[in-house]
């Protein structure tokens, strides 16, 4: 470990040269306006520019390339929380109570505590990925298709908490979401599904149109329905900063985001969705304003934005141990290593210390640039939100269109998210809960992909879902969740009458 | 007064990013598109289209072939495209649609062949006029260093014994490269294709997890993606798929280890139907040109690829081939009609 503090200084030494802080700083800021713009992701990024790299030293691209992926992690918030309008499916869960604390007037709040979120989350994956890169390494590899259906199975668990008041209609969005889900061929047996003959429609509908069109879409319909109606009001922006009781709110829900984002950012369990979504359940279920949750929850921002930075610290983890990547930025940048002639993998901290030691020093130096950038911008973006109302669903429609075309450049993605929108607006209209669709989409797949490819590999034999510690420790973890609601309505019932438990804020 | 400069000026820090962004991100094509200066004989104008998304394999040999192209002074400036979807096919259509176009191109490989199946697709390489083949990529057989295979006859001779217990990995969907492979090696070796039990993973990535991680008990994918581990000892090839050894690679070819079948997973390009001779003869050129140049020697050594260059009529001729051995597999599936 003193091994790799030393190589760490030296890092250090060469990241801070004037050419590759400069890299860094052109890095942090084309992430940061990548992430702000819908569609273009930072692995679309990283593919376009790669080329325009051919002339520099492999690590300047690459400390460049390290800063365009933390800098769209900080810049996928901003949409996401102004305008509802998520540009990356990391950034999914930032929409959920960002955007209503943004309608509140509180959007420089949601915006800064995103950002410190990301600073956070994204050191303590880079410390992570300092000190565990070999442990996380080995642990990878061992986790097997029966392990990720066990999180997925929490995870479904867990969805039951975002269901909202009425269990049927949650239940409802949730087939909704399910249904979309299933749309594409079937990744085992090549067998087309709900794709009604319609070629694009093969590779599935992308998450990120889906929330688009149901989060903005369905909202900008809803709020065009009524805007004849209603009062036209502006948002109000309130004080910029932070305050003591924000602070108080959030710093927990910081530091536990990355204990979630950065083990699964670092296995191959498709990126920062699945964490950011746990992380935000997490938070809902040891907050003690449960009852905020929907409204605009600080705690709801905090943590999965921090959790989103680290499972990026997690995936250069794995890439640059194993030279294994989780998610497609990781193998865009893979695919930039190999144009360098050079192979991560198990022999690259060998191989390349200088490069390896630079590029981790440089993601330090990359964070406290996106924080000194981001911090100040927050109020700035917020007042964008003092647009009136009809310009400002006007820009954010015209966003969302850009975002879904750009997802893959194809008309028939606009079709579909308005299409999508549509259903989004019926949702609302009939007080369908928009939430467990978007977690439909996400989960549905995965699951399904899992189980079948667990059983697949033992031939057909279902023990071998409990065949694995890890798997057996998460049932255990989902046995003790689903038991403790009923332990806790035997115990107190001798003396309290039965409370309802929504209401009541703390657990425990 | 000042309420109502705020939001300007809001947006103006918003424009400003935008504009920014879109700098940094249209000014070197543009740029490009500018100093494409020519002599005459170069091709103007030649846009190709990448039917996979960007970093993707069909798109990484598109990028690198343009440059080549550009910077021997073959083309002028070449727009690189991507319109990615169904496995390739949506930019088949479109591809097939753009009759009579000689100034476009696709980047494709064998994956193509396969989706046109499993996809359904009305287009068909058929419809299209082939340029020339580029790179070839052997597939290598590989187990993990703790396997208990440790030669292909070995494992092929459990296979046969339990299919369903020797589970194979792929980092294709069904139909392409990686899938392909061990269905037609489970043919030469006589066991049906169907009773295979092939799990597909998302890219040679998952699939390298799976394999090490002993999850599958052999794995099948392209050798570029395993150097580093093989080089380590983590990662055991029992075989190489190519129809000859593969220097650097100490592992016998299928053949050798006594499977009577070779395969290659080789990219290339084709063009719209309906081409005229002159036009076809020109993009024929161009790329004759371009396997000829130095600047794509060092390109071929840059990424590992192996040259493969076959003209445009032996490619065609080459893709029917291919079309037909990929076709028989699938049908056994049941994955074609």
């Amino acid at each position: 470990m003193l091994d790799s503090l030393t190589h760490l200084m030296g890092g250090f030494g060469a990241a801070l040269t004037p050419a590759n802080l400069l890299f860094a700083a052109i890095g942090v800021l084309l992430g940061t306006a990548i992430g702000v713009l819908p569609g273009i992701g930072p692995a679309m990024a990283v593919a376009l520019l790669l080329p325009v790299t051919y002339a520099f030293d492999p690590t300047g691209a690459f400390i460049m390339f390290a800063g365009i992926y933390f800098g769209a992690m900080f810049g996928g918030s901003t949409t996401s929380i102004l305008l509802n309008t998520p540009g990356e499916s990391a950034s999914v869960m930032a929409a959920l109570e960002g955007n209503p604390m943004a309608k509140s007037g509180r959007g420089a709040q949601a915006l800064a505590t995103a950002a410190i979120g990301h600073f956070v989350g994204g050191l303590l994956g880079v410390i992570g990925l300092v000190l565990l890169a070999p442990l996380v390494a080995s642990v990878a590899v061992d986790i097997g298709a029966p392990d990720y259906f066990a999180v997925m199975v929490l995870a479904f668990v867990a969805v039951t908490s975002v269901l909202g008041s009425s269990r049927i209609r949650g239940f409802a969005a949730l087939a909704i979401g399910l249904t979309i889900g299933l749309v594409g061929l079937d990744p085992l047996s090549g067998q087309p599904r709900l794709t009604f003959g319609v070629p694009q429609l093969a590779d599935g509908i992308d998450v990120v149109i889906v929330a688009v069109g149901l989060f903005a879409v369905g909202e900008a319909l809803w709020v065009a329905a009524h805007l004849r109606r209603g009062q036209q009001e502006v948002i109000p922006v309130g004080r910029p900063w932070l305050s003591r009781g924000d602070v108080k709110r959030a710093w927990k829900p910081w530091l536990r985001g990355p204990f979630i984002g950065f083990p699964f950012g670092s296995i191959p369990a498709g990126g920062a969705e699945i964490p950011t979504f746990l992380s935000y359940v997490t938070e809902r279920r040891l907050s003690t304003h449960r009852d905020e949750f929907g409204s605009g929850a600080i705690e709801g921002v905090a943590g999965p934005e921090s959790a989103a930075s680290a499972s990026s610290a997690g995936t250069l983890s794995t890439m640059l141990t194993l030279g294994l990547p989780t998610t497609a930025i990781a193998a865009v940048m893979l695919a930039a290593f190999q144009q360098f002639g050079i192979q991560p993998g198990p022999l690259l901290f060998q191989t390349e210390p200088d490069l390896v030691w630079t590029l981790i020093a440089s993601l330090f130096v990359g964070l406290v640039l996106l924080l000194v950038l981001n911090l100040p911008l927050a109020p700035a973006w917020a007042k964008l939100l003092r647009i009136p109302r009809p310009y400002l669903y006007a820009g954010i429609l015209f966003f969302a269109c850009i975002g879904a075309y750009a997802v893959s450049g194809q008309a028939v993605d606009l079709l579909v998210l308005l299409g999508i929108g549509a259903v989004g607006f019926v949702m609302r209209r009939y007080g369908l809960p928009v939430l467990p669709a978007i977690i439909g989409v996400i989960l549905g797949p995965d699951a399904e992909l899992q189980l079948r490819r667990a059983l697949q590999i033992a031939d057909g034999d279902v023990t071998t879902l409990v065949s694995t510690p890890v798997a057996v420790t998460v049932y255990t973890v989902i046995a003790l969740l689903l038991l403790f609601p009923l332990v806790r309505k035997v115990l107190p019932a001798r003396g309290t009458p039965p409370v309802d438990r929504d209401r009541e804020g703390t657990p425990v | 007064m000042s309420v109502r400069e705020k939001p300007t000026r809001g947006l103006s820090a918003a424009l400003a990013v935008l504009v920014a962004a879109a700098a940094v991100l249209l000014v070197p094509p543009a740029v490009g598109a500018l100093t494409g200066g020519g002599d005459g004989t170069q091709l103007r104008g030649l846009r190709m289209l990448v039917p996979n998304s960007p970093g993707g394999g069909y798109d990484v040999t598109a990028r690198t072939a343009a440059k080549a192209m550009e910077d021997a002074g073959l083309t002028g400036s070449v727009e690189v495209f991507n319109l990615p979807g169904a496995g390739g096919t949506v930019g088949l259509g479109r591809t097939v649609n753009e009759s009579g176009n000689d100034r476009l191109v696709m980047s494709m490989g064998l994956g193509v062949v396969g989706s046109v199946y499993t996809n359904r697709s009305p287009s068909t390489l058929a419809d299209t006029t082939p340029i020339a083949r580029l790179t070839q990529e052997t597939e290598i057989v590989v187990v993990a260093k703790d396997s208990p295979y440790t030669s292909l006859g070995q494992l092929v001779d459990a296979w046969k014994a339990d299919p369903g217990g020797v589970p194979v990995g792929g980092g294709s969907s069904p139909g392409g490269p990686d899938h392909l492979a061990p269905m037609l090696m489970a043919k030469a070796a006589g066991l049906p294709p169907k009773d295979v039990n092939y799990v597909s993973y998302d890219g040679g990535g998952e699939l390298l997890a799976a394999v090490l991680g002993g999850k599958v008990a052999f794995g099948v994918s392209g050798l570029g993606e395993y150097a580093d581990q093989i080089d380590a000892g983590e990662l055991r090839v029992l075989a190489v798929t190519a129809g000859d050894p593969v220097p650097g690679v100490d592992a016998p070819t299928l053949r050798q280890a006594g499977l009577g079948v070779e395969f290659t997973n080789w990219r290339g390009v084709v063009a719209p139907p309906g081409l005229s001779d002159e036009g076809r003869a020109d993009l024929e050129a161009a790329f004759d040109a371009l396997r000829r140049s130095p600047e794509w020697a060092q390109a071929l050594e840059r990424n590992g690829w192996t040259d493969a260059y076959q003209p445009g009529p032996e490619f065609g001729a080459f893709l029917e081939s291919e079309n037909e051995r990929v076709a028989e597999v699938l049908r056994e599936l049941g994955l074609t009609s």
